[in-house]
């Protein structure tokens, strides 16, 4: 005669508390992973390094801007280049997670269902900090100089920062959704692509054909390469900064729900 | 009394127009081993995912250790171990930190988790490897700390997913032992494999399963006498008379003879004892084929599953071309 098994006292249920808990330790496993493969650091901070090389000597000489020094004009975009690349790494190292089979024992284990997502992004961020970090060191060194004061340049930073990580949970989705690291890295390169050369980044919105224009004037990156500019080089900031803001936080609560959606239904 | 920790009734799992479970129905008891067996894509894996929560089923119900595999997946996550078919482990976390995050996220207490993961490396023979990363471990030795991640917070219900796959045979041994003492004190554990020998040594009831559906169910012997008892098995001298050895061996019973061309061997599942093995011989004899050797043999859980298998394959036939004992 078999009896059915009666369900032992519940375990406690998923709290806040826990869910930070597993957040934290999953930020844990990945920043001992990140320590451990210094040269992804260096690889993700190259190529910023490159593009604002580029951007300062090889191709700035040709591109006016209106009202100052091409080298201002730029760095603060190479500031969005370095973050945005740092949520890149994001979605291939999720998509190797969904690969190696590791999401398979996250996902059978009592853990909260965002804190692999959360605990990821925000361990990414500390590569994307570095990545920010020695980019001012290198604009700089080429020129760039801050012209405001101090607690303008810091929110400034921070707002390349808060939209770096609101990216982040683009590139999570990404990983998600496509579910294998080379594929992750080819299509974690369109938006990047998109947000950051129709834009206002690299060249004047007037330069471009007036279809173009009404987009890369509106888009999020130019939106948010305004407030960092106004940020770090003085005028008036309080409209950018704003809009800027509320697409981060509308990137950030998509996204989140996007991807969170993706990794419960993510059956490897 | 005995109490059932793993409850399958009618489960049905659908990938596109294929569909991998069409209506599954087991019970694993507590403290045994439920073996399950079936070739590759018979859908093993995708019952194992099931239970564990990672894939929702279309149809049926399923219950482990008393929760609901869909309403009552958050718990019921507290109460089982997993470990997969490939080594679910961080490669560049060393084994120690593999294990305390495993038990980190089960929500045990600091102390404990340091504590388990400090005995569990001891008992899996990862001691010394315990502190290097695990990208320095061998097959073997990422399969033992993927097994042990799986027990750290000793869920009292484990699935296995093919768990010696790939294992030299002493690891494989070991391993064998260790699922019995778990079993011992109490554990619950289904297990997926392929091979016979490690359903017959461990399990206390093995369901085979092949495309989608349990096709038996039982004990190794019962599922045994259920093929019909004894082998009568012949092997011939030169492989050119194996077809007629075949077709005479098939004239002798109302069995179907299976062909083995690498062994030389024929055999056919019998009821007849010794008389048919004189007739058989006096027969091989009068068509004059040599044979190497001539006898009966209890069947083997290989022979079950080929005859199971194939016939639940359409052909009404075990006798398929280049068909092998899976070993």
């Amino acid at each position: 005669m078999t009896e059915l098994a009666v369900a032992r006292p519940a375990p406690p249920r998923m709290s806040p508390k826990l869910a930070l808990y597993d957040t934290a330790g999953v930020a844990k496993r990945n920043l001992l992973r990140i320590w451990r493969t210094p040269q992804m650091l260096i690889i993700s901070a190259a190529q910023p390094a490159m593009l604002l090389v580029l951007f300062r000597y090889v191709l700035g000489g040709a591109i006016r801007v209106p009202g100052g020094k091409y080298v201002n004009y730029v760095v603060p975009a190479v500031f969005l280049e370095a973050v945005l690349i740092g949520g890149m790494t994001t979605s291939i190292g999720l998509a190797q997670d969904l690969k190696s089979g590791i999401i398979d024992r996250f996902r059978s284990l009592p853990m909260a269902r965002s804190a692999v997502l959360a605990g990821r992004t925000l361990a990414d961020l500390s590569r994307s900090i570095t990545s920010l970090a020695i980019m001012v060191g290198l604009g700089f060194a080429v020129g760039f100089r801050f012209d405001n004061g101090v607690a303008p340049i810091i929110a400034g930073l921070v707002l390349v920062i808060v939209f770096g990580y609101a990216c982040s949970w683009l590139y999570a989705a990404i990983g998600l959704a496509t579910k294998d690291p080379e594929t992750a890295q080819v299509a974690g390169i369109l938006p990047f692509f998109i947000l950051m050369f129709a834009s206002n980044a690299i060249v004047p919105v007037s330069v471009m054909p007036g279809w173009l224009q009404s987009f890369a004037r509106n888009q999020p990156l130019s939106v948010t390469v305004s407030a960092v500019r106004t940020l770090l080089e003085g005028g008036p900031a309080g409209h950018w900064v704003w809009q800027a803001l509320a697409w981060s936080a509308g990137i950030l609560v998509v996204f989140f729900a996007v991807a969170l959606h993706l990794y419960r239904k993510s059956a490897s | 009394m005995d109490v059932a920790m793993i409850e399958v009734e009618q489960v049905e799992k659908r990938f596109g127009p294929t569909r991998a479970l069409a209506g599954v129905d087991l019970v694993a008891e507590r403290g045994k081993v439920l073996a399950l067996l079936g070739p590759n894509g018979a859908g093993k894996t995708t019952l194992v995912r099931i239970l564990t929560t990672l894939l929702e089923p279309d149809g049926g119900r399923a219950r482990v250790a008393g929760y609901d595999v869909v309403a009552d997946a958050e718990p019921l996550r507290s109460s089982i171990g997993l470990a997969g078919q490939y080594a679910a482990v961080d490669d560049l976390l060393t084994g120690r930190e593999n294990l305390e995050l495993v038990g980190l996220w089960y929500h045990l207490r600091k102390t404990e988790y340091r504590r388990r993961a400090h005995e569990l490396l001891e008992r899996f023979g990862l001691a010394e490897a315990g502190d290097r990363l695990v990208k320095t471990y061998s097959g073997g030795m990422r399969r033992r700390l993927d097994i042990a991640a799986s027990l750290i917070a000793r869920p009292p219900v484990l699935f296995f997913d093919e768990p010696t796959t790939g294992l030299d045979p002493r690891t494989r041994n070991d391993l064998w032992c260790f699922i019995e003492e778990l079993v011992a004190s109490g554990t619950t554990v289904l297990l997926t494999t392929q091979y016979m020998e490690e359903a017959e040594r461990l399990a206390h009831q093995i369901v085979v399963i092949d495309t989608g559906r349990v096709i038996a169910q039982g004990t190794a012997l019962q599922l045994k006498d259920e093929v019909g008892g004894d082998m009568l098995e012949a092997r011939v001298h030169d492989v050119a008379d194996l077809p007629r050895a075949a077709a005479l061996l098939a004239s002798l019973g109302n069995g179907i003879s299976h062909t083995d061309p690498d062994q030389q061997r024929v055999s056919l599942p019998t009821k007849g004892g010794t008389v048919l093995l004189i007739d058989a011989g006096r027969q091989f004899e009068e068509e004059d084929i040599a044979l190497d050797d001539l006898g009966i043999r209890r069947p083997s859980l290989d022979d079950v599953f080929l005859s199971l298998t194939g016939a639940a394959s359409g052909d009404g036939t075990a006798n398929l071309p280049g068909s092998k004992p899976m070993r």
